[in-house]
């Protein structure tokens, strides 16, 4: 009888704990000299050098960089942390966080701030980090999505690269002839960023706003056509089916198995880890059209820096984020170590644009490609307020449909009625 | 008075154990029940401007009784569950025989061959069969066997926690097997009884209780299946983010940010986890006697 309750106590450890624990970092010791510390959160590789650089020129301010985790898994440990009352001071989000964010009051309204900084960016750039007027993170980088391509492989097979989806699709199937145990690209289910901005290209606007009323469209026309699209590739078997960032497709990418990846403009940093095999045999591409002639590209990522609500240093905590993503020495470094292409305006003409990416060595003009496609990039006109239940949605969905060989779309209206679900259960007026 | 004193002993030698009991079950438990009668709401305006917690009765746990990605996860859960038991105990059992046979070469070093997967973290133990389990990766055939079908997933999560369990469990029945007298063998083998027989017919009988509380530990360790399609998941599309009841807890908690569903399931899936064991140990002292 007892080991019985043993093992039953221990049970109920083991699942409560589950919903008890949470993991963070402490942060803010005033010391008795007046010196602030800061604790950073960000995911980006080599950012510690760029760190670096602010905390020599600013000994009273003291930053020190974290790596918890990456993307949406920062955002969940952001909330836990919040909950907890002990999450970082500064923190990366990617864009399509940010609304989840503010409604949960984890990140801190910086409005007061950033007056300065906010004149080094466009309208369009800003409007990813104002909502209702109040500005809750300084944006870092814009990522249009581009067609990335191995040259070698096209000049092998003697393919052109696509300019429109039709072409794109013929392509894939002229390479499949040509060389079946090479795919054309992957079709991703496991990361949704990449979907998203092809739907943005594609005309869709999953979320939108009016006053406080809002109106969710994920299984819109537009949405479907795109998940036709993909589903008409999968189907062919011209195109891989297992995830990014898997070490399957690591693998592939490293062997030259996958000839494309459609990718935001900070690709370069990440094939180094990727596929190391592959310097200098990649270039970039715009994104395939749905009319030819048109210039629309969607957006993968990009992130702004945020000050959490936990913070006892905002005002310290804004200044960082504002240097990190408007001064020239810090968006240089970021450039340099994490090819990231900057958010703000002042940036885009830096002299560190005319370099290419370390890994594109053969790509001299890579920035200016960026430069060309990031005007014309469409985003939603705003990331509703529970991505990640959408994006746990498209995940699970769309990884069934791969799996069973069943509908895209059905799977985009499963997302749907989830999203609209969860977004009434938590009190939002939705039409 | 020295009686009185003594008396007073048994209560202080378990405050230890009742402090530690207070302070990681009971505390979190009571919060994880507190928190399901919640929920978060936002204050209104287009994104809340923040939001706050309300008192809303058994409202979560309507939620999560009628959520359809529970009860399939309950289903996977039992699935793989049937295939982890039978063959953890089933291996357990027939390697504590092997071993326990007389002039058997090399038992110690293969008793802990079997054993060293247990001690092996089950996440690294899942990422390792991950990569013998992808195509592009995989020294076992993943090329010609599609370890991540809609049907063989399951087999692939529960061979990986059989491969981690059954040492334990062998360790288990075979102490128990080195506990009976040698007499009873020394009679049999008098009688002219073959090892094969003494196997079937006096030491797996002799052994019963072992076993059935090594079912008992593996069932209960079926519930708690987390770590392995969980580590599985980023590799694959056939494990989806809710494939198991606590990755289904785990979602609502962590990604979906809503702990209080997340605790309603809890409560729930602790009172389905004491059932499963007060009927299961009754089953087990039925067999001691």
């Amino acid at each position: 009888m007892r080991s019985q309750w043993r093992l039953a106590g221990a049970l109920v450890a083991g699942a409560l704990l589950v919903t008890g624990c949470g993991g963070g970092g402490g942060s803010d010791q005033p010391a008795a000299d007046g010196k602030v510390n800061l604790t950073f959160w960000d995911w980006d590789p080599n950012m510690d050098k760029v760190v670096a650089i602010w905390n020599q020129a600013h000994p009273d301010i003291h930053v020190t960089l974290s790596n918890p985790a990456g993307g949406d898994q920062l955002v969940s440990k952001m909330i836990t942390a919040h909950e907890a009352g002990n999450g970082p001071d500064i923190a990366k989000v990617e864009y399509q966080s940010l609304p989840a964010l503010v409604a949960k009051g984890v990140v801190a309204d910086i409005t007061q701030y950033t007056g300065d900084a906010a004149k080094d960016f466009d309208d369009t750039t800003l409007k990813a980090t104002k909502f209702e007027g109040k500005v809750y993170g300084v944006p870092q980088d814009v990522a249009p999505l581009m067609l990335f391509y191995r040259t070698d492989i096209f000049d092998q097979n003697g393919l052109k690269v696509p300019t429109t989806w039709d072409e794109f699709k013929q392509t894939a199937a002229d390479l499949h002839a040509k060389a079946p145990q090479v795919a054309m690209t992957n079709f991703d289910a496991a990361d949704p960023g990449w979907i998203t901005g092809l739907m943005q290209q594609g005309g869709a606007d999953w979320w939108s706003a009016s006053g406080t009323t809002w109106k969710v469209a994920i299984n819109s026309a537009q949405s479907k056509k795109v998940a036709d699209y993909w589903q008409g590739l999968v189907t062919a078997g011209t195109v891989a089916k297992n995830p990014s960032f898997s070490p399957q497709w690591n693998k592939q990418m490293n062997e030259g198995q996958i000839a494309t990846w459609i990718s935001g403009a900070w690709a370069p940093a990440q094939l180094g880890g990727i596929a190391p095999n592959t310097k200098g045999k990649w270039a970039v591409a715009p994104l395939p059209a749905w009319t030819a002639g048109d210039k629309t590209t969607g957006i993968w990522g990009g992130s702004a820096t945020t000050v959490t609500a936990d913070s006892k240093h905002a005002a310290q905590a804004a200044q960082f984020a504002a240097w990190l993503n408007t001064d020239d020495k810090a968006v240089t470094a970021q450039i340099q170590n994490i090819n990231v292409y900057p958010a703000a305006t002042s940036g885009r003409s830096l002299p560190i644009l005319s370099q290419p990416p370390a890994f594109f060595p053969n790509q001299a003009n890579y920035y200016d490609l960026v430069k060309q496609a990031a005007p014309s990039s469409r985003s939603f006109s705003i990331w509703g307020p529970n991505v990640t239940v959408t994006f746990s949605g498209y995940t699970d969905k769309f990884g069934a449909a791969l799996q069973n060989n069943t509908s895209f779309s059905t799977a985009l209206d499963d997302i749907q009625n989830a999203t609209v679900a969860d977004m009434k259960k938590l009190g939002f007026t939705v039409s | 008075m020295a009686a009185r004193n003594r008396a007073k002993l048994p209560y202080l030698l378990v405050l230890p154990a009742v402090a530690l009991l207070a302070l990681f079950v009971v505390a979190p438990g009571v919060y994880a029940l507190v928190l399901s009668f919640q929920a978060r709401k936002v204050t209104g305006g287009l994104l809340g401007g923040g939001s706050k917690l309300v008192f809303v009765g058994l409202d979560n746990y309507g939620l999560a009784l009628a959520d359809p990605e529970l009860w399939s996860s309950i289903a996977r859960m039992v699935l793989v569950a049937l295939l982890f038991i039978p063959a953890t105990v089933g291996f357990a059992l027939l390697f504590a025989l092997l071993l326990d046979v007389p002039r058997v070469k090399l038992a110690r070093s293969s008793r802990l061959a079997i054993f060293l997967p247990y001690a092996v973290p089950g996440v690294i133990a899942s990422l390792m069969w991950g990569f013998m389990y992808l195509p592009a990766t995989s020294p076992i055939g993943g090329d010609h066997i599609d370890f991540f079908g809609a049907s063989t997933v399951f087999f692939s999560v529960a061979n990986v926690a059989v491969w981690g369990s059954v040492g334990f469990n062998m360790i288990v029945i075979f102490t128990a097997l080195r506990a009976l007298p040698s007499e009873l063998y020394e009679a049999a083998r008098i009688d002219g009884c073959s090892e094969l027989r003494m196997a079937l017919r006096i030491k797996v009988p002799l052994v019963l209780p072992a076993i059935a509380m090594c079912t008992l530990f593996t069932a209960l360790a079926s519930l708690q299946l987390f770590n392995e399609p969980n580590t599985l998941r980023p590799l694959s599309n056939a494990v989806s983010s809710t494939w198991v009841p606590l990755m289904k807890i785990y979602e609502d908690a962590f990604v979906n940010s809503d702990v209080n569903k997340a605790a309603a399931t809890s409560v729930l899936f602790v009172i389905a986890a004491l059932a499963v064991s007060f009927v299961a140990s009754r089953t087990v002292s039925r067999v001691n006697r």
